[in-house]
């Protein structure tokens, strides 16, 4: 099945294409409100669904501190 | 999803508020938006100077960019405070480019310019904050914010907090029932006793929205994080409240009125609010310590051990270094 690159931080993920963004966020262990997603140095929303060779950059929006590294799910090598 | 007002492809969800907006709209609505709880909260009015402290990061700088389409007349602080890692030199010269590229004035004080040490130095040598330089910039933050002010003649000083860093510590001061830090969290604290008033004209604008904001308009800011803040409180308190505000959207901002609205109906009116103030028997800042503050005792510490140290901190002028565009 085709895939995403999902690039947050210094750190590349892979999704199924398919879902939607938000979906993926979740995917690979972050909160879809701590981050914002950019195709094509574009905002996007969050409903977009995935299609193949789109690449996302999640910008995370929090500060105060260092975000913990992604876990869950995707930590586990699901997809 | 598309503009609610043009029907053009959206670039932002605000799920709290039920809208969506495309770049063009997102960019107006969100100063107008800030107008309007500059108004509401009665923060400051376009005839007073405003002194905009600005870090670097996304909140500071978009603050100061709003402010200034809007209108207001400010001028901007940047407090250098010598974070390793090339943070502080990073976070000056975004700072500069972005003040240099609008015309606005900005006040340069670096703390080890001015007064011979760094921040973290500082911390290390007073032996305050248990090994982190948290608490040493913080209360060098606030004093130079509040001398600087003054000195300079400002009606107000504006901070770039959000309601994420609002409700975050709304959510602990609950949970510790610092019945008197709730007193005092407001979108405006007035002035009194030497203290110039502070205003947190983000203080109903979402972090993620000042992120979308800064992206839109093409603000350069400083994306990573101070290399001191790991681990720190708040972000254990953002964390939850982003995970609580994608099960029920809006749950933040409710939880930041409501407070607000508790406030105003006097559930902190029994509460002492005001700490009873003095001005320092050197610098002449106010402090609620008995003699001297807690500012030039530290320097007096940090005197003994570092040669470099400045003979009299409490007199250095703040602001003359002025980088005018």
């Amino acid at each position: 099945m085709a895939t995403v690159k999902i690039k947050y931080r210094n750190k590349e993920y892979e999704v199924n294409t398919g879902m939607t963004v938000r979906e993926a966020i979740k995917k690979i262990g972050l909160e879809p409100e701590a981050v914002l997603a950019v195709h094509d140095g574009k905002l996007i929303t969050d409903d977009i669904v995935l299609r193949e060779g789109m690449e996302i950059k999640l910008v995370a929006v929090v500060s105060g501190g260092t975000l913990p590294a992604p876990s869950g799910r995707w930590a586990r090598g699901e997809r | 999803m598309k503009c609610r007002k043009c029907g053009a492809t959206a670039v932002i969800h605000m799920r709290q508020h039920k809208l969506a907006l495309c770049g063009e709209h997102y960019l107006t609505w969100l100063p107008e938006q800030v107008e309007r709880f500059i108004f509401k909260y009665r923060m400051f009015t376009r005839a007073e100077k405003v002194l905009v402290a600005v870090s670097g990061g996304k909140d500071s700088l978009g603050l100061w960019d709003i402010l200034h389409r809007l209108g207001y007349r400010t001028e901007g602080l940047y407090i250098g405070l010598g974070i390793e890692q090339n943070y502080s030199d990073e976070s000056r010269h975004l700072s500069e480019q972005f003040a240099a590229a609008r015309g606005l004035t900005l006040h340069v004080v670096d703390v080890e310019e001015k007064f011979g040490s760094t921040i973290p130095e500082l911390s290390v040598i007073s032996n305050r904050g248990h090994g982190k330089p948290c608490s040493v910039c913080g209360l060098s933050k606030r004093y130079i914010m509040n001398r600087a002010a003054l000195e300079g003649g400002f009606d107000a000083l504006a901070t770039g907090h959000n309601l994420d860093d609002e409700v975050a510590v709304l959510m602990q001061n609950t949970f510790n029932w610092a019945a008197g830090y709730l007193a005092r969290q407001a979108p405006v604290l007035p002035a009194q006793d030497g203290l110039v008033r502070k205003v947190k004209p983000l203080c109903r604008i979402y972090e993620r929205e000042m992120t979308a904001y800064c992206l839109l308009r093409g603000i350069e800011y400083i994306y990573e994080e101070c290399p001191h803040a790991e681990g720190s409180s708040t972000i254990y308190y953002k964390e939850i409240l982003n995970k609580m505000e994608g099960d029920r959207p809006g749950a933040k901002l409710q939880f930041y009125l409501s407070f607000l609205q508790a406030r105003e109906n006097g559930l902190f009116a029994n509460i002492k609010q005001e700490v009873e103030l003095h001005p320092c028997e050197r610098c002449g800042q106010p402090t609620s310590a008995p003699g001297e503050c807690a500012w030039c005792r530290m320097w007096d510490k940090v005197k003994l051990v570092k040669r470099t140290v400045t003979a009299n901190p409490e007199s250095v002028p703040l602001l003359g270094l002025a980088a005018q565009a």
